[in-house]
């Protein structure tokens, strides 16, 4: 078999579409002016801004101004969270949000709880997935805030947040109140889902670029008209003030790029992905025995495919598929900075051993049935080399 | 489209990068050789007779669980046999088997020379392991010891069974405050930074209390209050 490079882990990072490459281009050589500049030289770096945020706005079906330019995913969350509780902590000081979030959102709400604010964590249900009637039932009259993720980064689960929000505006319009608000991270659901807030019936949204063929440290915060936030910088008059700091203007004119080629492209490659994603799970699943799939099996990204190996620790077979060339991750502790593993698998009810033993395959526009079929012919050796050297039998009823 | 993944070069990002040799990879060569062949490692369960000692530490909870089988040879006491099965990552299998080569190397270490090898001599012949990857290494010696103290049990020699002079305060991953006195001393000063070195109370977090205790008091002892830079 000839070993090929695949690469699975788009959910980590995405290649950055050439096209994105050559509108990003001009912006750091020749048109390096200073969007606050009064010349034409800091005019042809605002224009382009503008035009970046309408061409968003466009697609989140908001209007520009609703449109706040950060330094990424973290940083939107963050600003969301921390800004919008900081600012109404006068109406009230309980957040909602979910077990399966993503750090950015759990840190903050930490820290929110740090600052005096009660946090409640929804559980979420075996798949990874909280409901409309969960976060009603959480409402409470000093609710200010619920921030839930779209679809799930380690194993892409969606959440109805169509429903959570159509609750969130009744609880909203029966009080006349102006909170509580709906808060949604939307980062590994760019490619694939609906991204229409009024569809969505969200109130603020947390994009970023790296997931979508854009640049890293590129991101955004939609925040609905109305909706005051504390900075969490100070400065200039940048982002309405709410974001002060020089723009970082190829980081927008690629990101909004980014975002407008995976909205043109969204149907075939939500087709595309699914056809490969099943063909993969199916796969795994039926030739690798004492196999699990973490996540949903409709209600789940098109890319992504979360399966626990269990006896085995994620580590060991992430390196062995990387000496074959392929490229995953794991929720395996090992593999991260902390120590525990996987907070999303644990979320799911299942044990440490079973999170141990995960593997994320996200697959992205380019991975092709060739990559697939590799990846399906070089697991099954691997996996039953490293059982062999393992002592450990998880527990039948976790598989 | 079909630009991408397939043909670009894999990142270099985060820990593990690649296995194309002109990029740097997370574990030295020696480790590397050792979680790709392991040496020693049982594939199977073991027969009736076929050892006289075994040893176990861990639990696939904490994320890592080994353990060891024995043949020593009842005149000499050397080990003549030591086979193993790690669930772990890769540091933790390099290490496993790493100290099975060490013990067995010269026709076999005599179980008081087995019972003196410390994390540090394994790491040292692995050609070093990152930082947080210590705990790992710290197992595979804690596994060896449980067997030699396990063939004094079953041959009758009670007094020759080392209680580590210590107290156990994590029975699942058997981290002692010895254990944890010393990664204190090697400049560990948080509960965190603890449990990166000798894995307490992972999968177990019953027992941080007392081990945030035990910092505490270590790190009073030596360094005299407040964390260290
Ligand atoms: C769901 C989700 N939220 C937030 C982030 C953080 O984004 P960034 O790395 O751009 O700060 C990521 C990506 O890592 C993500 O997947």
């Amino acid at each position: 078999m000839q070993v090929r490079n695949v690469y699975m882990d788009h959910a980590a990072a995405t290649p950055i579409d050439r096209k994105v490459v050559e509108v990003m281009l001009p912006f750091l050589n020749e048109s390096y002016g200073n969007p606050s500049s009064f010349h034409s030289v800091g005019k042809v770096a605002s224009d382009a801004i503008l035009n970046a945020r309408s061409s968003i706005a466009q697609i989140l079906g908001a209007r520009a101004d609703e449109v706040i330019f950060t330094s990424g995913g973290t940083e939107s969350d963050n600003l969301a969270i921390l800004g919008y509780a900081r600012k109404n902590k006068d109406f009230g000081k309980h957040i909602i949000t979910t077990k399966a979030e993503h750090e950015a959102v759990l840190e903050s709400c930490a820290e929110l709880e740090r600052e005096g604010f009660e946090v409640t964590y929804l559980d979420v249900d075996e798949y990874g997935m909280v409901t409309a009637d969960q976060v009603e039932g959480a409402l409470r009259d000093d609710t200010i805030l619920a921030s839930v993720i779209y679809a799930n980064n380690e194993i892409g689960t969606v959440n109805p947040i169509r429903e959570i929000g159509a609750k969130i505006q009744r609880a909203r319009k029966g009080s006349a109140k102006n909170f509580p608000v709906l808060h949604i991270d939307a980062c590994q659901a760019a490619s694939a889902l609906e991204l229409n807030i009024q569809k969505l019936n969200v109130d603020m949204l947390t994009l970023n670029g790296s997931k979508i063929y854009g640049p890293k440290g590129a991101g955004l915060l939609y925040v609905r008209r109305g909706i005051k936030l504390q900075p969490l910088q100070f400065g200039g008059a940048q982002e309405k003030r709410v974001r002060p700091g020089t723009e970082n203007v190829a980081g927008i004119v690629g990101l909004a790029s980014a975002l407008q080629i995976a909205d043109d492209g969204r149907v075939q490659y939500v087709q595309k992905t699914t056809e490969l994603r099943d063909k993969l799970i199916n796969g795994i699943l039926s030739s690798i025995s004492k196999t699990r799939l973490n996540g949903h099996k409709t209600e789940r990204l098109p890319n992504n495919v979360n399966i626990s190996f269990m006896d085995i620790e994620g580590e060991a077979l992430l390196l062995y598929l990387d000496s074959k060339g392929v490229y995953v991750s794991t929720g395996s502790a090992c593999t991260s900075q902390s120590l525990d593993p996987s907070h999303v698998i644990l979320a799911l009810g299942m044990p440490y051993e079973v999170a141990h033993g995960s593997i994320r395959f996200s697959l992205g526009r380019d991975t092709t049935e060739e990559d697939v079929d590799y990846v399906l012919e070089t697991l099954p050796p691997l996996v039953e080399k490293l059982r062999k050297i393992s002592p450990v039998k998880v527990d039948e009823k976790y598989y | 489209m079909g630009n991408h993944s397939s043909k670009s070069k894999p990142g270099t990002g985060g820990d593990v990068s690649s296995h194309d040799k002109t990029q740097s990879w997370f574990y030295s060569d020696i480790v590397k050789d050792h979680f790709f062949n392991p040496r020693n490692f049982l594939d199977r369960e073991p027969e009736e007779g076929e050892f006289n000692a075994v040893g176990k530490v861990g639990s696939p909870a904490c994320g890592d669980e080994l353990r060891v089988w024995l043949l020593v040879d009842s005149s000499s006491e050397q080990i003549k046999s030591f086979r193993w099965k790690t669930f772990g990552c890769g540091s933790a299998i390099a290490a496993t088997s790493m100290i099975s080569e060490m013990v067995l190397e010269n026709g076999g270490m005599t179980l008081s020379e087995a019972r003196t090898i410390k994390p540090q001599d394994v790491m040292e012949r692995l050609g070093g392991l990152p930082a947080r990857k210590f705990h790992c290494s710290v197992l595979c010696d804690k596994a060896l010891r449980d067997a030699v103290n396990d063939y004094y049990r079953r041959t009758g020699q009670f007094d020759r069974i080392a209680v580590e002079a210590t107290r156990i305060i994590d029975p699942v991953s058997r981290v002692t405050d010895r254990d944890i006195e010393e990664a204190v001393l090697e400049g560990a000063q948080t509960l965190e930074l603890v449990q990166q070195k000798t894995k307490v109370g992972i999968g177990n977090p019953s027992v941080l209390p007392a081990v945030e205790e035990l910092i505490k008091f270590y790190r009073e002892k030596y360094f005299g209050g407040g964390p260290q830079e």
